[in-house]
C-alpha cells in the first residue's frame, strides 16, 4: 500500500473521483494549471483536462454561489477556497443558499457541492491564514463539516464528502499536510512516513461522514478533539500519565454522539480540545452534548482546551496555540474532581 | 431553422507558460503623449475613450510627450526616483532575509514602484491610502522610519505592531497609510466610506483606494463603485493590473473581455488606464483625479497597468505558470530605468550619481536591518506575551482577563 502525506492523500481522492465520474469537477483560485497553493491540485488538470480543474477569479462568493448552480444542474462540483479565512465573502451564499435549497424547494432543488479549505494555524500564517472557523458552519442547519486529522481518513472522508448529496464543508488542518504535528514546535517536524494512518489504498474508499474513531482507548478520562488537536492531544495525554480515552470526531456535523456518549459513560471525565477560539466555539455544543446526555456518569465538570478569545497573533503563534501542555494540565483537573 | 449545437465551457489560459517564450504581442502601447487629456470637469461622457486606451508620457528616449505631462520640479522627480531605488533595495534585502529566517514571510513591489510613489507624492499629507500590500514606494516616499518596518518584519520587541500582524501587513496613520489586511480587496470600500465621511464634514480631504486586478472580481470591487457613484464620492480607486495574482493571469479576472478600467463606464464615471511604469502619466493621472474628487465631481477608477515582475510572495514560485523570461520582455520597461532615463534627458541626472545614491540607499537599508537585527529577528525576539491579550476591544471583557491569567503570562 502506497505511504502519502495529507496533500498526496487528497490528490489521489480527487483524481479517483474525477476518474469515475464525469460530472465532478474541480475548480478555485489557482487550483488549475499550478496546482493549488498547497499542492493538492497538483496534476490534475494536465490528466483530467482543463474544464475539469481550472483557475477561478478572487471571489469566493462566486465560486460558491457557481458551485451551487452548477450542482443544482446535476454536476458534482468540488472548490477549493485558498484559507479557510477568506471564505467569509461566501457566508451569504453558504448559509442562505447552499445549506437550504433543498428545504425551501422541497426536494426540488439541492447543492450537492464540496468545499475544501485549508485551515488552522501553526504555520506562521498571522490573523489571516491561521483561523479555525468550524463552529460558525456547525451551527448552521443544512451544512456539514468534515475535518480529516490524517491520509488515511482524509482520502476517504473526501470521496465520501463528494458523493454526498448535501454540501460539506471540508477543513483540512494545514499544519498536518506534510506531517503529523503534536504542537512540540521546537522539535523537528514529523514525517507522514512513519504513521500507520499514512498507508494509503489504492483506488476509491469510503470512511462514512458521521462516524468518530477512538484513535487511542482508555479508561479514566474521556478527551474529544478533531484535526491538527488530535495529535496534540495524544501527546498531552502521554505527558500527563493519565490512561484517557481519545475520540478523533473526524466531521462534527454529522456528529458521531454514540461513540462520545459511549466513552464518557465509561470513564465518567470528559476533556474537549480545539483550536479555535473557545467562546462560542464548537466546544461548547459538545460540552452541552455531554452534560444532557452522561450527566449523572459524570464525576468532574467537562473541560474545554481552546484557543484564547483574541484574533491568532503572528509572533506569538506558540503562546496561542492550545498544545500538549494546557491538554495535560485540563486532564489533571477532571481527574480531581469527584 | 434553428441550428442546435452542444455549447462549450470556455476556459481562458494565457498565451504563455514555463517552456514558451513570453509573448506580449498582445499588448497595444500608442505612443507617449497621443491621448487626449480632457478637462478634470469634463463630464463622464466626455471620457469615455479614455478606459481604452493607455496613457503615457515618457517615451522611448525618456522624454516627456503629450497634454498629460505634469508639471513637476527637479525635486519633485528626485523624490520619485529615490523612493522607488529605496523601495528596491528594500525589497531585495528583506526577501533575502527571509531566506536566512530572520522572518516569515515577505512580499517584493519589484516593477511597480511608480504605482505607490507618485500618488504618495502627488497627494495631500493629509489624504488616506488605502493599500494593497503592494505598495511600499508610498510609504518610502513619505519618509516612513525604515526601522519600523525591519521591526514589523522581524515581529521583533520594537514591532510597532506588536507581533499581531503578518510581516509588511502595515498600518502608519500617520503617513497616509491604512490599516492592510492578507484578505485581498476589503477595504476598497473604506476609502469610499472615509472619502463620504470627508464630504460629510465639508472637509477637503480625499482618499485613494489600491486594488489588484485579480481582486476586482470581488464583490468589495463591485459594492465599493456603486457607493462611489452613487454618493460622488471624492474617492481615486485604483487597479493595479501587474497581470498575475499569485498563478492566475488577468484573464482569469476577465481581461479577456475589455479593460478594468472600462468597469467604470458602466458605473457611470471616468476611467483611465495609464501605464504603470511609467511615473509622470501616474502622476499625472492622479492629479486629474484628484482634482475632480477635489472639484466635487466625484470619483474617477484609474487602471495602472504594470507588471508584478517578481513571485507573490516569498511562498510562491511564479517558474511554476509563466516563462521565466516574462519580466525581462515587459514592453513597458522598468519604472525606475524610464524615470532614471528622463532625469538624464533633463539634463539633471547621471550614471555617477544614479550609482552614488544606489550606494547611499543600501547603506540606509543596512543599517536600518542591522537596527533590526540588534533588536532581534523572528523569534528572537518579541513585544511582550501577554500584550496579545490588549486590544480586542477598546477595554478588555472577563473572558480575555480571565485567559490572561490562565496562561500565565
Amino acid at each position: 500500500m502506497p505511504t502519502m502525506n495529507m496533500v498526496q492523500a487528497l490528490n489521489a481522492a480527487l483524481d479517483c473521483k474525477l476518474a469515475q465520474d464525469a460530472d465532478c469537477l474541480i475548480f478555485g483560485e489557482d487550483v488549475g494549471y499550478f496546482g493549488g497553493v498547497f499542492r493538492v491540485t497538483e496534476g490534475l488538470q494536465a490528466r483530467h483536462g482543463r474544464k475539469r480543474c481550472f483557475d477561478a477569479p478572487i471571489s469566493e462568493g462566486g465560486i460558491i454561489a457557481t458551485a451551487i448552480g452548477m450542482g443544482a444542474f446535476g454536476l458534482r462540483p468540488v472548490v477549493e477556497i485558498q484559507f479557510a479565512d477568506y471564505i467569509l465573502p461566501a457566508f451569504d451564499q453558504l448559509v442562505s443558499e447552499a445549506a437550504r435549497l433543498r428545504y425551501r424547494s422541497n426536494g426540488e432543488f439541492w447543492a450537492p457541492i464540496t468545499v475544501r479549505s485549508p485551515y488552522g494555524g501553526g504555520i506562521f500564517g498571522g490573523q489571516t491564514h491561521s483561523q479555525s472557523p468550524e463552529a460558525i458552519f456547525a451551527h448552521v442547519t443544512g451544512l456539514k463539516t468534515v475535518i480529516p486529522s490524517n491520509p488515511f481518513d482524509a482520502k476517504g472522508l473526501l470521496i465520501a464528502a463528494i458523493e454526498d448529496d448535501d454540501p460539506v464543508i471540508f477543513l483540512e488542518p494545514k499544519r498536518l499536510y506534510n506531517g503529523p504535528f503534536d504542537g512540540r514546535h521546537d522539535r523537528p517536524a514529523a514525517s507522514w512516513a512513519d504513521h500507520a494512518a499514512a498507508e494509503v489504498p489504492d483506488g476509491r474508499y469510503v470512511v462514512p461522514l458521521g462516524s468518530a474513531a477512538v484513535v487511542r482507548e482508555g479508561e479514566a478520562a474521556t478527551v474529544l478533539a478533531y484535526g491538527t488537536m488530535v495529535h496534540v492531544a495524544l501527546a498531552g495525554i502521554a505527558d500527563s500519565g493519565i490512561d484517557a480515552e481519545l475520540i478523533d470526531l473526524r466531521s462534527i456535523v454529522p456528529l458521531d454522539i454514540e461513540t462520545i456518549v459511549d466513552s464518557v459513560g465509561k470513564t465518567g471525565r470528559c476533556v474537549i480540545v480545539h483550536e479555535a477560539s473557545r467562546f462560542g466555539g464548537f466546544g461548547g455544543e459538545l460540552s452541552a452534548l455531554v452534560q444532557e446526555r452522561c450527566f449523572y456518569h459524570l464525576e468532574a465538570p467537562i473541560e474545554r482546551v481552546a484557543g484564547y478569545d483574541i484574533p491568532y497573533p503572528h509572533a506569538f503563534e506558540w503562546d496561542y496555540f492550545p498544545g500538549p501542555r494546557r491538554v495535560a494540565a485540563a486532564l489533571a483537573r477532571v481527574m480531581e474532581g469527584g | 431553422m434553428v441550428t442546435t449545437i452542444a455549447l462549450h465551457l470556455h476556459i481562458p489560459e494565457p498565451v504563455s507558460r514555463p517552456g514558451t517564450e513570453a509573448d506580449f504581442s498582445w499588448v497595444e502601447v500608442p505612443a507617449a503623449g497621443s491621448v487626449r487629456r480632457p478637462e478634470p470637469t469634463a463630464a463622464d461622457e466626455d471620457t469615455r475613450d479614455l478606459p481604452y486606451t493607455l496613457i503615457r508620457v515618457l517615451d522611448e528616449d525618456g522624454r516627456a510627450q503629450g497634454p498629460w505631462t505634469p508639471r513637476l520640479t527637479g525635486d519633485q522627480l528626485h523624490q520619485g526616483l529615490r523612493a522607488m531605488m529605496l523601495t528596491r533595495v528594500f525589497d531585495d534585502r528583506l526577501f533575502r532575509a527571509h531566506r536566512q529566517g530572520k522572518t516569515s514571510f515577505y512580499m517584493k513591489s519589484t516593477g511597480e514602484e511608480a504605482i505607490g510613489a507618485a500618488p504618495s507624492l502627488a497627494l495631500d499629507p493629509h489624504d488616506m491610502c488605502f493599500p494593497t500590500y503592494r505598495v511600499l514606494s508610498w510609504l518610502m516616499a513619505r519618509g516612513y522610519p525604515l526601522e519600523n518596518l525591519v521591526n514589523q518584519i522581524f515581529s521583533n520587541a520594537k514591532d510597532p505592531l506588536k507581533g499581531r500582524q503578518l510581516p509588511v501587513l502595515y498600518s502608519a496613520r500617520d503617513y497616509g497609510f491604512y490599516s492592510l489586511s492578507g484578505n485581498v480587496g476589503s477595504r476598497f470600500g473604506h476609502a469610499v466610506g472615509w472619502s463620504m465621511a470627508s464630504a460629510y464634514r465639508g472637509d477637503t480631504r480625499i482618499a485613494l483606494g489600491y486594488i489588484g486586478e485579480g481582486s476586482t472580481a470581488e464583490g468589495d470591487f463591485h459594492e465599493a463603485l456603486t457607493f462611489a457613484s452613487v454618493y460622488r464620492a471624492p474617492v481615486i480607486l485604483c487597479v493595479t493590473n501587474n497581470q498575475w495574482a499569485i498563478s492566475s493571469y488577468a484573464g482569469i479576472a476577465g481581461a479577456e473581455a475589455t479593460t478594468f478600467a472600462a468597469r467604470a463606464v458602466a458605473y457611470g464615471i471616468p476611467g483611465l488606464r495609464v501605464d504603470g511604469n511609467d511615473f509622470l502619466a501616474v502622476w499625472a493621472a492622479i492629479e486629474w483625479a484628484a482634482a475632480r474628487a477635489r472639484g466635487n465631481c466625484g470619483p474617477t477608477l484609474i487602471e495602472l497597468f504594470t507588471y508584478r515582475a517578481a513571485g507573490h510572495s516569498t511562498s510562491d514560485d511564479p517558474t511554476r505558470y509563466r516563462p521565466a523570461d516574462e519580466a525581462a520582455r515587459w514592453p513597458l520597461g522598468d519604472p525606475i530605468e524610464r524615470l532614471k532615463t528622463h532625469l538624464v534627458a533633463r539634463g539633471d541626472w547621471d550614471d555617477e550619481r544614479h550609482a552614488a545614491l544606489a550606494r547611499t540607499l543600501d547603506e540606509e537599508v543596512r543599517t536600518a536591518v542591522r537596527q533590526g537585527e540588534a533588536v532581534g529577528t523572528l523569534g528572537k525576539s518579541k513585544p511582550p506575551a501577554r500584550e496579545m491579550f490588549e486590544g480586542v476591544f477598546a477595554s478588555p471583557d472577563w473572558r480575555v482577563l480571565e485567559q490572561l491569567r490562565e496562561s500565565g503570562l
